[in-house]
């Protein structure tokens, strides 16, 4: 059995005169780490919070987890949220804090939620107002998971870490990933981490999806070409360029084709990194608004498995 | 890539039963037992005031209202001395009185949501699989019915104590100073200040400015039905002789004058031809104000000058309670649905 743990079709919101997302189709499988990159403004956190209910689309639909209405109970029971700036109750100790969300649940280890604390090294009578930047993010992780969902949707979690917790962070999602085979969908705007975690990348644009794919394909279908840049321009005609980057002797052009493609004599072709490939479509979000990686199988611009 | 397969839980999707009810009880005592305390303590040390003061009042106004015979200057200057001794007191108390409704909405009614709204907390209560709109349910609800039944139970110790001040005839159980604060109105008007509180939140999602326009509200509120609801929750009665025999100078020591006004002829009559006409009495007037004293009105009825009094007799005064408790239930229920309802529809 496989779901899709986000499916939304048509899906817009628009606030005042503002579409902050507008007609936003995909899917994304169970089992990926997905990861949700674009500019401020996007429509990254307005998308997440369409998934987990806290906002009504303005048109369109969003499903999660094979099928439930997003906000429905059913859905709620599955999703573990964890918003912008973790938000804690600053007052409760972390006790309570812990009593408070299994009362809340239908399901919740108290158990993990205890012997995580413990590694953290975060007393149960402390106050989570009190707790570092790293350790209240860390919590929330936890109680997040304690609440064994089958989706974890995280909002920008990293962004307000240092380097050492944004890593430990991120190795307990990916520890609950592999032991509970929790999907992730996660925003951030640290490229260099979704590199280690992601293996799905939707990215967004002006509320619009411009790519939507999985990482090992998208990988396999862009390369980068280097050559004179006096030839970059002829190359650039007939070649599916989606950034190019000019030196003074050297041109670099990321285009979309495949392993075996032919390339042009004088010139020489390199793999392309995740966050090379995402800056690449960040930065030319006019040019490449439409959908993602042109794959000769699938016309649609990104997997729907059912 | 090979995906990993979430393995199948049937249990979980099968009869998804909501997570119970009894649940969020600890959860709103948790996080609203400090706002809770508070009202406890305001309550409670008003109330053991009250008691310490209602005994000394008892006290005082049994020895004078056993005085023998009760129209002697003796017995007068009695009573004239345990009001001067307790009325100002009481009023006082009255007046603040007024103002714990209003304060109950304010602080614990108004942060229940924006506390949530401002710290960005409700985007972890509202994504638990409690659900949002029973999680606000389950914190109105039960936080309404406590404070007002804490309203309710102290308002009837006010009722014990303030009962010889209606004995001397000092004031009405209908006068708008004290209607408010006895019978079923005093917990009725916290929780609708309670309800008010609670939506501003929602509106306004900050705990100070919310704060702010719970009282506003509140006082509008309270002022509209004083001023000019109450004296229409039945049609007043009308009398043109305002001197029942049994009654000093008034209609009975307990109606609540509505307004007084004079004609002749079937004509209403202004004040300054009233002035004219007592000019010619030139004993009687002087005064000023509105010419009332048995002599003044006496005098008015001689030259063909009829006083016309309309009022509500006090024996209505607990049908006014149960209008007033009426419709301030149903504006207060109707107030909490209302939040309810925009915090289901704000999302899905």
């Amino acid at each position: 059995m496989s779901t899709n743990v986000i499916e939304a079709s048509g899906l817009s919101k628009r606030y005042g005169s503002t579409w902050a997302l507008r007609e936003c189709t995909l899917a994304i499988a169970a089992g990926h780490v997905a990861a949700l990159v674009g500019p401020n403004g996007a429509g990254k956190t307005t998308l997440l919070n369409l998934a987990v209910g806290m906002l009504a689309p303005t048109a369109g639909t969003i499903e999660v987890l094979g099928g439930r209405p997003a906000g429905s109970p059913a859905a709620l029971d599955g999703i573990a949220f964890v918003a912008q700036d973790t938000p804690l109750y600053k007052n409760l100790p972390a006790a309570d804090m812990l009593h408070l969300t299994r009362n809340l649940n239908r399901r919740f280890d108290q158990d993990y939620a205890e012997a995580r604390l413990g590694e953290l090294g975060i007393p149960l009578n402390r106050k989570t107002g009190r707790l570092s930047g790293g350790q209240q993010a860390q919590f929330a992780l936890t109680l997040a998971l304690a609440r064994r969902p089958r989706l974890l949707v995280l909002d920008e979690p990293v962004a307000m870490l240092d380097p050492v917790a944004r890593h430990d962070f991120m190795a307990l999602v990916m520890t609950a990933m592999a032991a509970d085979g929790v999907s992730v969908v996660l925003s951030s705007h640290v490229l260099a981490e979704l590199e280690r975690v992601a293996d799905y990348l939707i990215l967004l644009s002006r509320g619009r999806v411009q790519v939507a794919g999985e990482v090992e394909d998208l990988l396999a279908s862009h390369r980068v070409l280097t050559g004179p840049a006096a030839e970059a321009d002829r190359y650039a005609e007939r070649l599916r360029v989606v950034h190019a980057r000019r030196g003074e002797a050297q041109a670099h052009l990321l285009v979309r084709a495949c392993a075996g493609d032919p390339v042009p004599p004088g010139w020489e072709a390199h793999p392309v990194g995740l966050e090379e490939l995402a800056l690449a479509y960040l930065r030319e979000s006019g040019a490449a608004a439409l959908p993602g990686p042109a794959r000769s199988r699938n016309a649609e611009p990104s997997e729907v498995t059912r | 890539m090979t995906a990993l397969r979430v393995p199948a839980r049937p249990e979980q999707d099968a009869s998804l039963r909501p997570v119970p009810w009894r649940r969020m009880a600890w959860v709103t005592w948790r996080q609203h037992r400090f706002a809770l305390a508070g009202v406890a303590a305001l309550l409670g040390a008003l109330a053991v005031y009250l008691w310490l003061a209602g005994l000394r009042v008892h006290h005082a106004w049994t020895a004078a209202a056993a005085c023998r015979p009760a129209s002697s200057d003796a017995c007068g200057n009695l009573i004239g001395g345990f009001l001067a001794t307790y009325w100002p007191t009481a009023q006082l108390i009255a007046a603040l009185l007024l103002t714990a409704p209003a304060l109950i909405g304010a602080f614990v009614g108004a942060p229940v949501l924006a506390r949530e709204l401002e710290t960005g907390t409700f985007r972890f209560a509202w994504t638990q699989g409690f659900g949002r709109w029973r999680w606000t349910l389950a914190k109105l609800v039960p936080l309404a019915i406590t404070v007002a039944a804490a309203a309710g139970v102290f308002s009837v110790l006010f009722s014990w104590y303030f009962q010889p001040f209606f004995a001397a005839g000092q004031q009405i159980p209908l006068a708008p100073a004290v209607f408010g604060l006895r019978g079923v109105a005093f917990a009725a008007w916290t929780l609708a200040a309670f309800a008010i509180g609670g939506l501003a939140g929602l509106l306004i999602r900050r705990v100070v400015p919310a704060i702010a326009a719970t009282l506003a509200a509140y006082t509008g509120l309270a002022l509209a039905a004083g001023l000019y609801l109450r004296q229409h929750y039945l049609t007043p009665l009308l009398t043109s002789n305002p001197n029942p025999p049994g009654s000093p100078w008034m209609i009975g020591q307990s109606a609540w004058i509505v307004s007084q006004w004079w004609t002749k002829g079937g004509k209403p009559i202004s004040q300054s031809v009233l002035s004219q006409v007592l000019q010619g009495a030139p004993q009687l007037a002087g005064k000023g104000g509105v010419p009332q004293s048995p002599n003044v009105t006496q005098y008015l009825n001689q030259h063909g000058y009829t006083l016309w009094t309309s009022y509500q007799p006090g024996s209505r005064f607990w049908p006014f309670q149960w209008i007033e408790g009426g419709w301030l239930l149903a504006l207060s229920v109707l107030l909490i649905a209302a939040t309810v309802w925009l915090v289901r529809r704000r999302a899905a």
